[in-house]
């Protein structure tokens, strides 16, 4: 670019940032917390809110995510519970980006604690302090995620977890939309201690706009499992920024589920930084309509011996609706026997819609095995024909194909009941809507 | 049963036609078989008649129990009772067998106005079935036709037409791949379905398997045309001499 473009796109940035800075105001905090948040605008200010132009926002346009008011978006009512809610958990539910304390569940589960995030930021002296801000910056080099570090400066709800032991049911957040123009910005913190193990479920819209960071921490042979559904609203859009940091022997694994949504950017970033750590990232998605738009953008670091990633991205596109994929696998030097894998997929059920896809591998160590892979395809119509002469109708075969070509991305998901009860919710959408 | 008149099919891409006038009645309870030469249109009438695209009819007509046929969707047909086991079974990874045979069992009772059948009760019936053709659990469990051998596969066509019970059964080559003891066991399969309100129609390259599934009738399908129609010694000499006579007989 020349340097009289860039700098009038720096100015462009310059305005774009202020005018969304001017409409918020920063939360009341302890010493560390306003220093944290300080830091974060300051970061804000100097990289600019997401610009069209940018290397990572070419194929998903940022506008309705940057400007100072959040687009509205219709209400919801999908006539069913939220996921998970049969199951024996620990469940907070947050209205429109607000923890609803009435509505939720005690916060004490053996194993572990748990907080809510203004109430951590108000005292002196917090664990969360070597966290907050702290990972989210990590993930800000060499890409720039400035909505993360919006939210860092201005999140004012969320929890904070810090786990120690073996809790015997997963804590559960669901996030509900009661409002046309809720603009939610949650940031959550969770730090697993050496040894322990949490399972974290997510199910819901959150809010006509939300931005959420999640920051976790995964000490040395800890575990964490992380489970989450977008909800189904049409309407809503979503900022999602997901920072782990892996010590030795750990294990990390997300899988997302996305269905609807006009706009979703879901980033992922993981930091293997012990031996012998695990991480997995995966996620399913069915969108309809042209004004749909999702964006998985996953960078995975190598920084260790002898870990393994995986990333499995898997979209079911229709009408005219749009999937983005931005992975990238990088192996620092001397972070010898890394396995590496990626694969992102599209199943395109028409011309109309489109699957775009940059998988990036940068590898700086020499002993490793790495391997990734991007495909387009269209339903298998041998397998089509062969379903619909056993009698199978045109559109539940279409979807038991659809369910077929996601299931390598939901078998990420550790245990099998959550699994389960993911693909009967999903086939359940698919039927209905087929209806 | 399946009533075949006149049927000419050409290629919806290429304008080859392939079959060029099939006559063929099936009468209920009874077997009928289709010997013939490789490329003479066998598959090809099998595909037609259960509504795979590709194919255009440009004359003729086909009916089951006096319902037009051509004119269905393949679901449609299937729920009518035909069912074609396939020549080559189609892999479907990610889609449970178990899953794929009880959905299809339970979309054509819902077209047929019938209650879905009930996990338990499908899962004792498709143990049963099963069982009689030496089909595992494993394989119950695994992906449609996956990882199968070729018996297995054509072992598991058997299986759902066991389990969907047709009016017309469609077999395609379902001898090709088969050792002798997988013959005997598709044979005793499709013999345990013989009854007086269903017909078959079974193609086959070579008279083997009709020393199995002895036919009633047995027609010799050459270049998209019966050629001839006989009882079971058509086939045994077929056997004997080959297609040469016959054709060069007709001709
Ligand atoms: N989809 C197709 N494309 C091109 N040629 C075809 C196609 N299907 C069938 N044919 C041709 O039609 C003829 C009959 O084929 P087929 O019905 O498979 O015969 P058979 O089953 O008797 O061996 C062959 O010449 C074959 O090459
Ligand atoms: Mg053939």
């Amino acid at each position: 670019m020349p340097a009289v473009a860039k700098q009038k796109l720096a100015e462009l940035k310059r305005d774009a940032t202020e005018d969304r800075l001017a409409a918020m105001s920063l939360p009341e905090g302890a010493g560390w917390a306003a220093e944290a948040r300080g830091a974060a605008l300051a970061r804000v200010r100097e990289m600019g809110l997401p610009h069209p132009r940018d290397e990572y926002w070419k194929f998903t346009r940022p506008e309705t995510l940057t400007r100072a008011e959040a687009p509205k978006a219709a209400l919801f009512d999908g006539g069913e519970p939220h996921l998970f809610h049969e199951r024996d958990r620990l469940h907070l539910v947050f209205r429109d980006g607000v923890l609803d304390m009435t509505a939720s569940d005690a916060l004490t589960l053996d194993g572990i604690e748990i907080e809510r995030l203004s109430d951590a930021m108000a005292k002196d002296i917090h664990w969360a302090r070597d966290v907050y801000g702290v990972l989210e910056t990590n993930g800000q080099n060499p890409v720039q995620r400035p909505l993360a570090a919006l939210n860092t400066a201005y999140a004012s709800d969320g929890v904070v977890i810090r786990v120690t032991g073996k809790p015997a049911k997963p804590v559960c957040l669901t996030y509900l939309h009661e409002s046309e123009d809720s603009d939610a910005i949650l940031h959550h913190v969770v730090r697993v201690e050496e040894g322990a193990e949490m399972t974290l479920l997510e199910t819901g819209p959150a809010a006509a706009r939300f931005n959420k960071v999640m920051e976790v921490d995964v000490a040395d042979n800890a575990t964490f499992h992380h489970v989450r559904a977008q909800g189904r609203d049409h309407e809503r859009r979503a900022v999602t920024g997901t920072f782990a940091r892996l010590g030795s022997e750990s294990t990390f694994k997300s899988f997302t589920m996305t269905v609807n949504g006009v706009l979703t950017r879901n980033e992922c970033v993981i930091e293997l930084t012990g031996d012998d750590a695990v991480a997995h990232v995966a996620g399913a998605c069915v969108g309809d309509g042209d004004d749909f738009h999702h964006d998985d953008t996953v960078f995975v670091t190598h920084d260790a011996v002898n870990c393994e990633s995986r990333q499995v991205f898997k979209k079911v596109l229709r009408n005219g609706a749009t999937g983005v994929f931005q992975g990238k696998i990088l192996v620092k030097e001397g972070a010898q026997k890394t396995d590496g894998y990626q694969i992102s997929q599209s199943l395109l059920l028409d011309d109309d819609s489109q699957f775009l896809a940059k998988p990036e591998l940068e590898i700086y160590a020499d002993d490793v095995a790495c391997s990734h892979g991007s495909t387009s395809g269209a339903i298998d119509e041998t397998a089509l024909f062969y379903l619909r002469s056993r009698g199978v109708p045109t559109a539940q075969a279409t979807d038991l194909l659809v369910l077929a070509f996601l299931a390598e991305a939901l078998e990420e998901i550790e245990d099998e009941s959550i699994a389960e009860e993911m693909v009967e919710r999903l086939s359940g959408w698919l039927e209905r809507r087929a209806a | 049963m399946l009533q075949i008149n006149n049927l000419h099919v050409k290629l919806e891409e290429e304008d080859k036609q392939i079959l060029k006038g099939v006559d063929l009645t099936v009468e209920a309870g009874k077997v009928h078989a289709i010997m013939g030469p490789n490329g003479s249109g066998k598959s090809t009438l099998s595909y037609v008649l259960s509504g795979r695209e590709g194919y255009e009819v440009t004359d003729g007509s086909v009916s089951l129990e006096g319902e037009d046929v051509l004119e269905l969707e393949p679901e449609e047909r299937a729920a009518l009772g035909i069912f074609l086991a396939f020549q080559y079974p189609i892999e479907i990874p990610g889609v449970g067998n178990m899953t794929f045979l009880r959905t299809a069992l339970n979309a054509q009772r819902k077209a047929k106005g019938q209650e879905e059948m009930s996990a338990a009760d499908f899962l004792k019936l498709i143990r049963e079935k099963a069982k009689d053709l030496k089909i595992d659990a494993d394989m119950l469990k695994r992906p449609v036709n996956v990882g199968f051998s070729g018996g297995e596969k054509k072992r598991n066509e058997i299986l759902q037409m066991a389990v969907l019970e047709p009016k017309m059964c469609i077999l395609d080559e379902t001898d090709s791949g088969l050792d002798v003891d997988a013959m005997k066991l598709v044979a005793d399969g499709v013999n345990a379905l013989r009854s007086e309100g269903r017909g078959f129609l079974v193609i086959t390259h070579y008279q083997r398997l009709l020393d199995h599934i002895v036919p009633d009738v047995v027609h010799i399908m050459a270049d998209g045309r019966i050629v001839k129609t006989g009882g079971p010694e058509l086939a045994l000499e077929v056997e004997k001499n080959g297609y040469g006579d016959i054709l060069a007989e007709v001709a």
